[in-house]
């Protein structure tokens, strides 16, 4: 079990973080750039000290500022990914990974980290220098080189974010696998909730230096504590003033105007949030999907086609996104400038209080 | 791409023909005018071999004085800020504007028999003043900035994350140091001991002043060609073009030895 608690300034920022992560289990910490994700590694590493704060890996100490103990980086022995990686540029791909098994007998650090080039399917690259690796590569041998040492925590710092869109998918499951052969904690930092979800068995998501809710991914994605952790996980976010509605149902009336209708029971200033692939589009004055309590009128700002889908930006007049098949939007005619019916359930509409 | 403005590659080119040339012919012309019969008769006389076997010895002693204690001091300077840092270093590169005739005279002044310290030196036994150990004083005080700055920019330009990566692999700050630091900085450290050898080999001035020009114990190659000069100048010619060689020849074995364009400065 790591558990790590964290108080510190950065700047502007301050950071005050508690986290406990099991062994086997991968916490994803998510938010978006300058939430202080990184700092929590560099703090549980032992590359960056916290002004108050403990972090303790199963019955070790590792830092206890009040106490005075601080054991440093190459003591904690964690297994850390870097963001670019951080290959030694003059070390081949099996010197870098042999480079953590210092101390045991030569024949066993080469036979070892041989070992480790071959679980990630790169042991053909062996010989060759980081500058001529791929970026997919390079993370395979990053990650053979952070786990040869069986280190005690395993922590990511933007795992994905080096590769391009090609190789992600590829490189995602590779870390996928590695995370679920694991037995020990795992930490990962990343700005893409998209990653986050699928790479961590939880999430916490990290605002301005704090918590600011975790748990599952589907968990957040239900029910967002917060418009921040809605929009963060994707969804539009539009504000208003909720009251009672027919049926037990609770009427928004959205800033700027408009109504959308939740099932979620809540009065005063509330945002609700509803995912873009909960909205479907149809011809204004039209009758389809009547069981839908929602129906606004929108403008179309923007329709982008992308590998089938087509993300249709909209003006309700709050900004609203929807997401429809490029079919539909082809059947429809969406075009900006055009004015469309924008529809989905009240069970679609999460309210969460400002 | 030849339009008005045509004239203004050529006349980069025309300052560089100059530039070249006007440095080249010196050295050119020391060659043109020596036959290498003359060069090896040179060697042959006893005082003239003497003198280069003498700079070879201070300046090889003098070089390795500055890597083992410039290399960690230039990586202190180069991954840690602390107050005044900017002051050190500045105080670290004045020996290179210092004219090398005031460096002799301020190394009188501090390890001289009358000097700051030169009650220190006395008590030790060691004599600088006129003596082969301060040749290598005078040689390690000049050529040393060349090196530290070198050596400075080369640690700097190591990724930081590198460092850190080893940290977590286990890796001590000195083993660090040793297993990353220092290959990472290879190229840019060899440079800079190419650049503060060459120095080295030419140092004239300050060994003057501080040493003297005794033949076979403080009279180097550079001394050895100035007195000549008065009396034998195709002499001092011949051993001029030998320094040259010499000095050539070292660069290229620096160069070549370490493979990764030690002269092309960068580190990575």
């Amino acid at each position: 079990m790591l558990r790590a608690e964290l108080r510190t300034r950065l700047g502007e920022l301050s950071l005050d973080v508690a986290l406990s992560v099991a062994p086997g289990e991968t916490l994803a910490l998510a938010g978006p750039s300058g939430a202080g994700k990184t700092s929590v590694l560099r703090a549980v590493a032992g590359l960056a000290r916290p002004a108050a704060g403990r972090v303790a890996c199963g019955d070790e100490t590792w830092l206890d500022v009040a106490a005075g103990i601080d054991v440093p980086p190459e003591a904690r022995g964690c297994g850390y990914l870097f963001q670019d990686y951080a290959l030694f540029g003059h070390l081949s791909a099996l010197e870098t990974v042999a480079f953590g098994l210092r101390g045991r007998p030569r024949a066993q650090r080469r036979a070892r980290a041989r070992a480790g080039l071959e679980r990630f399917g790169v042991e053909a690259l062996a010989d060759r220098r980081p500058a001529v690796l791929s970026g997919g590569e390079r993370q395979r041998v990053a990650l053979a080189r952070a786990l040869a040492p069986e280190p005690s925590v395993l922590l990511l710092d933007e795992p994905l974010a080096a590769l391009d869109t090609r190789t992600r998918a590829a490189a995602a499951r590779t870390l996928a696998g590695a995370l679920a052969a694991a037995s020990v904690p795992t930490l990962l930092v990343t700005h893409d909730f998209a990653e986050a979800a699928l790479l961590g068995d939880r999430v916490a998501v990290i605002d301005a230096g704090r918590v600011v809710q975790e748990g599952t991914p589907a968990e957040l994605a239900a029910s967002p504590a917060s418009a921040f952790v809605a929009d963060f996980s994707g969804a539009v976010v539009l504000t208003g003033r909720a009251r009672p509605g027919a049926g037990g149902l609770t009427d928004v009336a959205l800033e700027g105007g408009g109504v959308v209708t939740s099932l979620d029971r809540h009065e005063g200033p509330v945002a609700a949030t509803v995912y873009p692939w909960e909205i479907t589009l149809a011809p204004l004055g039209s009758r389809a999907d009547d069981s839908a309590q929602n129906r606004l009128e929108v403008g179309i700002v923007s329709v982008t086609t992308i590998a089938g889908r087509a993300r249709v930006g909209l003006a309700a007049p709050q900004p609203l996104v929807a997401e429809v098949t490029a079919a539909s939007a082809e059947r429809l005619g969406l075009a900006p400038g055009g004015r469309v019916l924008a529809v989905w359930k009240a069970a679609a509409t999460r309210l969460v209080a400002r | 791409m030849t339009g008005r403005h045509g004239w203004f590659i050529p006349a980069l080119t025309a300052a560089l023909t100059v530039t070249l040339a006007f440095l080249v012919l010196p050295v050119v012309a020391i060659f043109a005018d020596t036959s290498p019969g003359r060069i090896a008769g040179s060697l042959g006389d006893g005082a003239s071999a003497a003198a280069l076997r003498l700079s070879l010895e201070t300046t090889a002693i003098a070089i390795a004085v500055i890597v083992v204690v410039g290399t960690p001091a230039a990586y202190l300077l180069a991954t840690r800020s602390f107050r005044g840092r900017a002051a050190v270093v500045t105080l670290l590169e004045l020996p290179l504007v210092l004219p090398p005739a005031v460096a002799g005279i301020g190394l009188l002044a501090a390890l001289g028999p009358r000097g700051l310290l030169g009650g220190a030196v006395a008590d030790a036994h060691v004599q600088l003043v006129l003596a082969t150990a301060g040749v290598v004083v005078a040689l390690v005080f000049v050529a040393a900035p060349f090196y530290l700055r070198q050596a400075q920019s080369a640690f700097a330009a190591v990724d930081p994350a590198w460092l850190e990566a080893s940290r977590t692999l286990g890796a001590g700050p000195a083993a660090t140091w040793w297993r990353v630091a220092i290959p990472a900085a290879r190229g840019g450290l060899t440079a800079g001991l190419a650049l503060a050898w060459g120095r080295a080999l030419g140092e004239f001035g300050a060994t003057l002043m501080f040493a003297g020009s005794f033949r076979g114990i403080t009279q180097t190659v550079p001394l050895a060609i100035y007195d000549r000069f008065a009396t034998d100048f195709d002499g001092a010619l011949a051993l001029s073009a030998v320094l040259v060689a010499v000095s050539f020849a070292l660069l290229a074995a620096v160069k070549l030895g370490d493979g990764s364009g030690a002269l092309g400065g960068a580190a990575r």
